[in-house]
């Protein structure tokens, strides 16, 4: 069913989470629209929250509260794993399934939720060459990737898919400036491909590349998230944080 | 029963001989500084009195020869049976103890019965004779399989954490983000038992086979027993390992397809 125009990819209401042991609160309650076309980048120090509420996104923690929807309806328990094929989450660092990196690439077709989808190696090479890696790449051992290779292999994996949104942890952080570029090249091409039907999430600690990639821009600080930009001052996710 | 050098019973002063035996291991503990006297002086002690203990409680449940006393042995030797299985991983979670028990319990109790009342069909059916023991020998080989099991699937869920995730942010279903952890720990379950399938008779005399042949039976007898045996052990470790992983599964993955790595903690 194709979403109806007025609602965002992915909206969160009101979501927040606390530490399941400790009961500390983590993330406190917070409205997000991400609407197609849209790029956000967070920043903020570490420990703020920003992982937890990329995951609080992606699904993988469970909330104390709040509702997600995407594309205007609540995600049921049963469509969770057709939401995660959707909005596709990369950690920090991706894990590495064993094999080469083209092994890598094939496992998630093996997955239920894919099934009837063939990898091609043509749309591989494709995203691969616009991060810059040769076709040899794809032969590669996997535990012979150095941390921007094995940041371009968890994109790719993910790209091949197509996902209407791409959140991304901190993504470069610990990159080269070259790995970077590759990086930024690698999402910012395939965003351009599908120009106003996706979004992307990225945490960043760096403030020129939330210049470089980023359309709006917002700020986690111990749990609380703000929105930066001028135009985002009357958002309702952050009443009283607005200046 | 044939008659010659039939061994009705083992005189006191001939277990004193084989109980010396024993100072041969605190010698070569005493030799090579090994600190084992004690331990060794300790465990010694223990087999004599738990044996001694074990022997005067099935004398009496014998004699008593009721359902309930022999079925009140039964759980009992299934609860030490149950708890001994969950005590041996690194990480554990708060019910990781009932998640032992019921898979012991249930691997064991349903294949003792197959095995009391299809196969070998006791009457009556609590003929402790034959209860005690079969259940015992059932019980300690599915310990083995839960205890390895529970070890392995929590230890592999803890370092694969990573790829679970990775996967289920993917798309996967949490079975199938389990799946790959669920293999390795079934497989480290099973293979204890597989491996005394594969050597029995060769390398080992199982100690029920050696008993009865010692007690005067006729080999073939024994081995008709003993060939049983092994697939009820078989059967029920195998049974209850894949059960304590199911059970570690449900405990660990949320219908929202979320792998509860918190609730593993270390011990």
């Amino acid at each position: 069913m194709p979403p109806a125009p007025s609602h965002p990819l992915l909206r969160a209401e009101r979501i927040e989470r606390r530490d399941p042991v400790a009961g500390a609160v983590l993330l406190h309650p917070v409205t997000l629209d991400l609407h197609a076309g849209e790029h956000l980048v967070m920043s903020g120090p570490s420990g703020a929250g920003k992982s937890v509420l990329m995951r609080s996104l992606a699904l993988l923690d469970p909330l104390s509260g709040g509702v997600m929807s995407f594309q205007g309806r609540p995600v049921p328990a049963c469509d969770v794993p057709l939401f995660r094929s959707r909005v596709a989450y990369l950690r920090q660092r991706p894990a590495l399934l064993g094999g080469t990196v083209e092994d890598n690439l094939r496992l998630p077709f093996e997955l239920k939720i894919n099934a009837g989808r063939m990898y091609l190696r043509e749309r591989a090479l494709q995203l691969l060459e616009a991060a810059g890696k040769p076709a040899g790449f794809l032969a590669k051992e996997g535990r012979d990737l150095s941390g921007g290779e094995a940041q371009v292999m968890g994109l790719v994996r993910a790209l091949q898919f197509d996902p209407d949104v791409l959140l991304l942890d901190e993504p470069t952080a610990a990159l080269d400036p070259d790995s970077t570029a590759q990086v930024e090249s690698l999402v910012l091409g395939w965003a351009r491909e599908r120009r106003a039907e996706v979004a992307t999430v990225w945490i960043s600690h760096d403030p020129a590349q939330g210049v470089r990639v980023g359309t709006r821009h917002c700020r986690m600080v111990a749990g609380r998230l703000s929105f930066t930009d001028a135009t985002d001052a009357d958002n309702a996710g952050a009443p009283r944080e607005a200046a | 029963m044939s008659g010659g050098t039939y061994l009705t019973d083992l005189s006191w002063p001939a277990l004193a001989i084989s109980a010396a035996l024993i100072l041969i291991n605190g010698a070569i503990s005493l030799a090579l500084r090994l600190n084992l006297e004690k331990k060794l002086a300790l465990a010694a002690l223990r087999t004599v009195v738990q044996l001694l203990a074990v022997g005067y409680v099935l004398g009496w449940v014998f004699a008593v020869n009721r359902w309930y006393v022999v079925v009140a042995m039964m759980v009992l030797m299934t609860l030490v049976a149950g708890r001994a299985a969950g005590e041996r991983s690194r990480w554990t979670y708060r019910q990781m103890r009932a998640d032992s028990i019921v898979s012991v319990w249930g691997s064991s109790w349903l294949v003792a019965a197959i095995g009391l009342f299809v196969v070998l069909r006791v009457h009556p059916w609590y003929e402790p004779q034959y209860v005690i023991p079969i259940l015992g020998m059932i019980l300690g080989n599915t310990l083995t399989g839960v205890a390895l099991g529970m070890e392995r699937i929590t230890g592999e869920l803890q370092s694969r954490r990573d790829q679970i995730e990775t996967l289920l942010a993917m798309g996967a279903t949490r079975w199938e983000a389990f799946r790959p952890a669920a293999q390795a720990a079934v497989r480290a379950g099973m293979t204890p038992v597989i491996n005394a399938m594969s050597v029995v008779g060769i390398v080992s005399l199982p100690g029920m086979m050696t008993g009865q042949v010692l007690a005067g039976q006729a080999p073939e007898a024994a081995i008709r027993y003993q060939i049983v045996i092994m697939f009820l052990i078989s059967a029920a470790s195998g049974l209850g390992t894949v059960s304590v992983v199911l059970l570690v599964y449900k405990r660990l993955f949320s219908a929202e397809h979320r792998f509860l790595y918190w609730r593993l903690t270390e011990h």
